[in-house]
């Protein structure tokens, strides 16, 4: 259990270090800071369990059809990750305090920063691949906003970016290989997986599982050729780079290699692809650093180039090469973090990083530069420092390698050039920036920085210095239990010491000194020629070509389909509708008739077919005369009605006689305020393409319903029809649906109808309309609008349509009616009063303040849904039981009756809030507004 | 009977596709409406037609399923009349912002008969 608190701590945390920073700054780094330790704390019940040969998996089901639990593992190589990043980051929060400007939201940082790490705790502590695999998303992501912290600057957004679109292709192509390895494992779980490594190597899918897996760890870990990133990356807060490019997010890369080391390396294809790209990735990591002017530059570079090394150490594939993998991801894990927080120090006392500039601050900052020397001496792998015994281990890899294969000289010279140019460059961080003359034109005089900035800088040289001189008290331990967790068997006999006595390995560390500072002595012609080669073989040429191409074509797409023009883009629509569901018919083969029996035609089909047909036509011939076309559509919708009638849907007659009521008084308000007749704009050539389109579209359609029409199908309604009385207890099955077996939709349903109406309500807000004062001839518009009769009429029948509302709404649950038709009954009979009385003689009766109704409906919705959760059933189950009342008789009382009161009430408010507001519109276009009825 | 109301869909939607080709704002609406009816009649249609056959259970033949006619399309019909009125206000609402705001009411918010097709 504990392990999912160590990743759910740092998720909680981050929301409230957020809301603590509106305290101010201290309190919020005290909160990240105690987030961090409780999550460390939270780890060691744990912590033990590794070290007894113990790998402790927790699991709860999450989707286990799909092979997803939460399943969480802690094994030597997880504690090892799981230590670094809840130290280092601890150290980070420290720093971050001192390093980010008042400017800065520290609050912001840190709630980022934790949302980080708890996704990287959750990379190094997940049992299952899918799991792993959405942690890995995570870190994308928070490693997007962190890169991007200072969004206000331009390389920030660019840096972020591209982070994020390499990673995520990464991250996208691992699923991939993640899915497949998984099948070929037969489990999502690591130990199932750990221990099926023949079966997967003998697959026949391997190679491409490979590719894919390794892409997703090579983008991670910045590897060339996707190396490219990580420099852009560097317009991150220092803080940000310290952590993510030393401990975390690119170790996350080497992390997935060592993790899935026993299951996928041993292969020609391995040692090729991991070998040969950690091999090109040292080199070319080393040589740029040497020329970067960028303190940051110099030690991204650096990063990629020990990311190399590490890659081509798991490359090499054998158990000696394992340890020295894990030792150098723990050596530079802390010398790396504090160059970084040095460079950050400089680059915060300074006001630049430019190497050029940035010199002979030894007189100025002596207890940093002491830290940071220490740690670039570890990073050129000086002896006594922490980097020197794993680079020594790394050398003696390669001179074994050398023994075993042809042509394996070769690896050995690649690899002494590469430490020749690391201690070239960790030379030149030290002598560039603290000797070398006196700084050039400094922004600010520089000196030290506060003491709590230094402290972590400290703590990890501290550390580079004591696993250097005492590797076997110090990080033996726990690289014996990482390494055992790599190999999936107990650790190689290995000596962490100091002196092996002169072998090989160690004349190739001398020769790497000697040769570095050769290298460094002779920089001036060397920065040239780099300065030369600029500009060639750049990756990132490449990523910014093919990003080009893929965003020139979207555009491409976007200008021929999206011209701005509503009309093309339905004909595009509709053109496309009709191919398809040509080609649909085309291809089926089979006769358009099917073999069903079809009703015998009566007098009253051909009288209301033939009254809808003419409607339609009408509506489309008349419709640039708006108001006519209108009325005729009206008389269309109710002949619709017609056909619910005849076919057995009395609810669904009710509900179009009463929606199409409302429609069209809606559509008459709103023609009011818009011209009164269409122009003629389009040509007669396109006017003849449209109808032939809509021939085609209606041909179609009509197609389709008959031969629908004409088929047997088998219904899932008999369900329905057996369970609606003994179930639902009513008789009414289309309001049982609605209130009972489909409830949730309704719910959903009038959800949208309320947000339609308040959507509307905002439109209307501030809108100014003016009326037309003449009509479409010409004559003038006439404000005797409230005929005495009508006026008398409606006011009397008020009340028994409001009666009739309700009792449509009682019975609804037995015969036809219920909530809707209720609703718009009742909406109708108060919309009358506004018609024939007038708006300001019904407003100042009745309130337009709607949105408590609709609320209350909703509300009452959910609270009968939930009353059935809260005894136990699911949500909305209905129950009914019958009451005896005096005088009314035997009556039946269903909890569907209180959630079709809601449906009611939400029907009844959205309705009006909609036709009312748009009505007060009137009001404002009217001089005024006189009422026959007033004065009486 | 079936061949006349695959007659009325065809109908309706050949003219409610006409208008929502129309440049204006006011025709679309009508055109969108004329659509639903036709959605509504299909959607309605695939519980079949049956003449007579109500979907209210007879307590008296509470036991017999057979006798009705589809319930399901009905309910889904219902609901889907009531919110195609929530889409016809909500779409005619921004027609008429649309004219507050650009000052014409072409789909596109430009006035101008010269540049249409």
């Amino acid at each position: 259990m504990n392990l999912f608190f160590v990743i759910l701590i740092p998720f909680v945390g981050a929301g409230l270090t957020g809301w603590m920073s509106r305290f101010g700054r201290t309190p919020s780094a005290w909160t990240a800071g105690c987030v961090t330790l409780l999550a460390l704390l939270g780890l060691l019940p744990s912590a033990a369990a590794p070290f007894l040969g113990e790998t402790l998996v927790q699991r709860w089901p999450w989707i286990p059809d799909i092979g997803l639990d939460l399943a969480l593992r802690l094994d030597g190589l997880g504690l090892l990750f799981a230590l670094m990043i809840l130290g280092i980051g601890l150290l980070i929060i420290l720093y971050a305090r001192y390093y980010l400007s008042e400017r800065d939201s520290l609050g912001l940082f840190y709630a980022y920063l934790l949302l980080f790490m708890g996704s990287m705790l959750g990379i190094v502590l997940s049992e299952n691949l899918i799991l792993l695999l959405m942690f890995w998303e995570l870190t994308s992501l928070t490693s997007f906003l962190l890169i991007g912290f200072w969004r206000e600057r331009e390389d920030a957004r660019k840096g972020a970016r591209m982070a994020l679109t390499i990673t995520g292709l990464g991250g996208l192509a691992l699923l991939g290989g993640f899915l497949l390895l998984g099948e070929m494992a037969g489990s999502y779980d690591l130990s199932t997986i750990l221990a099926s490594g023949d079966r997967v190597r003998a697959h026949p899918l391997y190679t491409p599982m490979l590719v894919l897996i390794l892409l997703g760890a090579f983008t991670k870990s910045a590897q060339f050729p996707f190396h490219f990133w990580l420099p852009h990356a560097m317009a991150a807060p220092t803080p940000v780079s310290a952590y993510l490019h030393s401990a975390t997010m690119v170790k996350a890369g080497v992390f997935l290699l060592a993790r899935l080391f026993p299951v996928l390396s041993g292969t020609p294809e391995w040692s090729w692809l991991v070998g040969g790209a950690g091999l090109a990735t040292l080199l070319v990591g080393a040589w740029f650093a040497l020329y970067k002017h960028d303190l940051k530059g110099l030690l991204a570079y650096s990063t990629i180039s020990h990311l190399g090394l590490i890659t081509l150490l798991f490359g090499i594939g054998t158990p000696l090469a394992a340890v020295a993998g894990v030792f150098h991801i723990i050596n530079h894990a802390t010398f790396k973090a504090s160059l970084f927080m040095a460079a950050g120090i400089i680059d915060h006392e300074c006001g630049t990083r430019d190497m050029r500039r940035v010199n002979g601050l030894w007189k100025f900052m002596p207890y940093t530069a002491t830290l940071a020397m220490v740690a670039a001496a570890a990073m050129a792998g000086v002896p006594l420092f922490n980097g020197f015994l794993s680079k020594e281990m790394f050398f003696a890899e390669t001179a074994t390698f050398y023994t075993e294969h042809d042509w394996g000289w070769l690896l050995p010279l690649f690899v002494v050039i590469a430490g020749m140019l690391a201690v070239a460059y960790s030379l030149r961080f030290i002598h560039d920036v603290f000797f070398n003359g006196d700084p050039i034109d400094l922004p600010r005089t520089p000196h030290e920085p506060p003491f709590w900035m230094k402290a972590p800088v400290g703590v990890l040289v501290a550390l580079c210095l004591l696993v250097g001189i005492l590797p076997m008290l110090t990080v033996e331990p726990i690289l014996t239990v990482a390494v055992a967790s790599v190999l999936q068997t107990s650790s190689p006999v290995h000596s962490l010491a100091i002196w092996h006595g002169v072998n090989l390995p160690f004349l190739m560390s001398i020769a790497a000194l000697i040769g570095g500072l050769l290298i460094y002595a002779a920089r001036r012609p060397l920065f040239a020629l780099a300065a030369q080669l600029e500009g060639r073989l750049d990756a990132q040429a490449m990523y910014r070509w093919t990003l080009g191409r893929v965003i020139a074509f979207a555009a491409w797409i976007t200008r021929h389909l999206e011209t701005g023009s509503l009309q093309r883009m339905l004909l595009l629509f509709v053109l496309s509708v009709l191919t398809l569901s040509a080609a649909g018919f085309v291809g089926s083969g089979s006769p358009l008739t099917g073999i069903r029996a079809t009703l015998p035609v009566d007098i009253l089909g051909v009288l209301v077919t033939a009254g809808i047909l003419s409607a339609a036509i009408g509506t489309l011939a008349l419709h640039r005369r708006r108001l006519t076309a209108l009325i005729v559509m009206g008389a269309l919708g109710l002949l619709i009605a017609l056909i619910f009638v005849q076919f057995s849907a009395p609810d669904l007659a009710l509900t179009q006689l009463t929606v199409e009521v409302v429609t069209i008084v809606l559509l008459l308000l709103a023609l009011y305020f818009l011209p009164q007749r269409s122009p003629v704009e389009s040509s007669r050539a396109t006017r003849i393409r449209d109808l032939g389109v809509a021939a085609l579209a209606g041909a179609g359609t009509a197609a389709l319903t008959w031969a629908m029409l004409t088929r047997p199908f088998a219904s899932i309604s008999d369900y329905f029809l057996a369970n609606s009385l003994p179930g639902g207890g009513g008789t009414n099955v289309v309001n049982v649906i609605l209130v009972d077996f489909r409830g949730f939709d309704t719910l959903g349903e009038i959800t949208v109808l309320a947000l339609a109406g308040l959507g509307i309500y905002a439109m209307l807000h501030d809108l100014r309309l003016q009326g037309p004062t003449q009509d479409a001839d010409g004559r003038p518009w006439n404000w005797d609008m409230h005929p005495s009769i009508m006026a008398a009429l409606t006011r009397l029948l008020l009340p028994l349509v409001l009666l009739v509302s309700v009792f449509i709404l009682l019975r609804g649950h037995n015969l036809p009616g219920g909530g809707f038709i209720a609703g718009l009954i009742a909406a109708v009979g108060l919309i009358m009063q506004y018609l024939t009385n007038g708006v300001e003689w019904t407003h100042r009766r009745l309130s337009d303040n709607l949105h408590p109704v609709i609320g209350a409906g909703l509300l009452i919705a959910l609270i009968t849904g939930l009353a059935s959760l809260v005894l136990g059933y699911p949500f909305l189950t209905s129950t009914f039981t019958h009451v005896h009342w005096p005088i009314v008789g035997d009556f039946e009382l269903a909890s569907a009756m209180a959630f079709d009161l809601g449906v009611y009430l939400v029907v009844v408010g959205a309705t009006l809030l909609i036709l009312i507001h748009l009505g007060l519109m009137h009001r404002a276009s009217h001089p005024t507004s006189s009422n026959p009825m007033e004065s009486r | 009977m079936e061949a006349l109301l695959a007659l009325i869909v065809g109908v309706l939607t050949a003219c409610g596709v006409y208008l929502i080709l129309r440049g204006r704002t006011f025709p679309l609406v009508l055109g969108l409406t004329l659509l639903s009816y036709a959605v509504n009649l299909f959607l309605f249609a695939t519980g079949r037609l049956a003449i007579g056959l109500p979907p209210i259970i007879d307590r008296n033949l509470a036991e017999t399923i057979g006798g009705y006619t589809d319930p399901l399309p009905q309910a889904l019909v219902l609901t889907a009349i009531v919110i195609g009125f929530a889409m016809t206000a909500f779409l005619i609402m921004l027609a008429l912002k649309a004219r507050a705001e650009l000052g014409n009411d072409h789909v596109d918010g430009r006035p101008d008969p010269g540049d249409r097709a």
